[in-house]
Formats: C-alpha cells, structure tokens, sequence
C-alpha cells in the first residue's frame, strides 16, 4: 500500500525556478506522518521512530533520512524520503495516532543568500538565524496559506504545503525570487 | 504587525497566525439537561462586551493549533498577557498596572 502511495505523481515534480541569489525547486517524494501522542507514549515511540521527538517548541530532531518536527505539544510532523516512518509508529504498542499524509503535504525546497528574504514576501516570522536557527520548524503562514517551514540550513529552507496549494506556493515563491 | 505571546510556543508570534475565539472561563453547567431556559441562555448566549480589559481565548491555528487564554484591552488592542488554558485567570490589579501608559512597550504582548 505505502509503495503504491508513494509511486504517485508529485504535483510539482521537476519545477525549479532558479536565479542567482536563490533556487525554489520542488522536493523529492516523502513519507510523511502526521503524529500526535501524549506525554508517556513519547518516548516509546520515539524509540519506535529511531529519532527522539523533540519536546522544546519550534525545534527538530533528524536521524539518518528521517526528520520528526515539533508542531504542537502534542503534535509532529514526521517525514523521511526512504522509509515509512507510519510502519514504524505501528510497531510501538504506545497509545498514539499516526495519520499518513504523504500525499496531502508536498514540499518545495528554498536554497540561496536569499532563500529568507523570498520566503518572506509572505511570511511575516523572522528568520534571521537568532530567531530561527537551523533545525527550527514551525507551521506558519505565506501568503494565503499555512505551510510547515523547517530550515535545513543558513541558507536552506524546506516548505511543506498542502498538495492542492502547491501551485500557489512554488508561483508565489518564484514570483518573490523574481523580484529580488 | 501586532504579535501575540503563544504560551504553548513560548514566544511572540504574528498576529497572523492567530484567531479569536470568544470569551474566556466560560464553565458549561455540569447537568445541563437540568436547567432553565434562561440559565441555558445566559450560558450559551450572553456574553460580557466590557470597554477595557477583557479575557478572551485565542487560538493559535496556524502555529501549535491550541487555545489558550489571553488579557487584552479592547481600547488599545494591547494583549497585556496570555496563559494556557486552564490556568486560573492572572491577577486583573497586576495587569492593569502593567497597562498604564508609561508601561507602553513596542510589542503587542509582554
């Protein structure tokens, strides 16, 4: 089943907008989980994961391919590119849910000495590196929609939106590279 | 921009991120089946509209996706605090101290 839903088609599969202050290009294919769990199933499933969900607010916690990002107290944003990690939360017997959202979400991969100023134009968080250091994540807004925005590096950031506003997001994003 | 202080997240955010969501410490009677009309209306109907301070739940849905409680003054807009949800209403003398106008900060919580 999960090798069926991840052989889908990307909605933005190979679209890259490309300049020289940055590059807004489309994510390769995910697993990605929606996990919520209450304080004593944590660290089962942490274990189950093979990555220590992270318990301080906008922070991520990475293991090898996998990613797992605080989202709320209670809440994460899991997603790795190789393995499935909804087959991994099934293996843990810790009361939880783990809700497959592989293909609701997509991600579009902002890279460049100006990959902030572009996310920007429709974000209104500060993303200096003191306020949003690498490995911050944090579900926000861009423009007319709410995205989950991780950075991966100073100049890297990965912005996970909902697949039918994908279109939205890589034209606004490209939109704001092009007017830098 | 207004920023808003989300007590799960523990740091301001933009007012963007937020929604108003009524009035706060409102209790829902504990046998509901069993009281008047006009109780029934008073709790699910009436709501206070004060000129000043006012306690409000906020939700943070476009960050953490929780309600928590906030003290905002209607006049200035000013969030003069925010706590999570069932913490006990924060000292109103305390606040409104807080909210003179010599305490005027920058940001839109403290």
């Amino acid at each position: 089943m999960a090798d069926v839903q991840i052989a889908r088609a990307l909605p933005l599969a190979g679209m890259v907008h490309g300049g020289a202050e940055v590059t807004v290009s489309a994510a390769p294919a995910a697993y990605r989980i929606s996990l919520r769990a209450g304080g004593p199933a944590v660290a089962a499933l942490s274990k189950a994961l093979g990555v220590t969900l992270p318990k301080k607010p906008g922070t991520s916690a990475s293991a090898g391919s996998r990613h797992a990002l605080w989202l709320g107290p209670d809440e994460w944003f899991v997603f790795d590119e190789t393995a499935d990690p909804a087959a991994d939360c099934a293996k843990s017997k810790a009361a939880h849910s783990a809700v497959d959202i592989s293909h609701r979400n997509t991600a579009i991969l902002v890279s460049g000495p100006a990959a902030a100023d572009v996310i920007n134009a429709g974000c209104p968080r500060e993303l200096s590196l003191e306020a949003f250091p690498v490995g911050a994540c944090s579900r926000t807004v861009m423009g007319k929609i709410e995205i989950v925005l991780y950075r991966t590096g100073a100049e890297d950031f990965r912005v996970e939106c909902w697949r039918s506003f994908s279109d939205y997001a890589f034209a606004f994003l490209a939109d704001a590279a092009r007017g830098l | 921009m207004l920023l808003i202080h989300c007590p799960y997240c523990e740091e301001e955010r933009p007012e963007l991120e937020f929604r108003h969501a009524g009035e706060a410490h409102i209790a829902r009677p504990a046998d509901i089946a069993s009281i008047s009309d006009e109780d029934f209306a008073q709790y699910f109907f009436y709501r206070d509209n004060p000129k000043g301070l006012t306690f409000e739940r906020w939700r943070h849905i476009h960050g953490c996706a929780r309600f928590f409680n906030a003290v905002r003054d209607t006049v200035s807009d000013k969030f003069v605090t925010t706590y999570k949800t069932g913490e006990p209403k924060p000292d109103l003398a305390e606040a409104a101290n807080e909210n003179k106008p010599q305490a005027k900060k920058g940001r839109g919580s403290k």
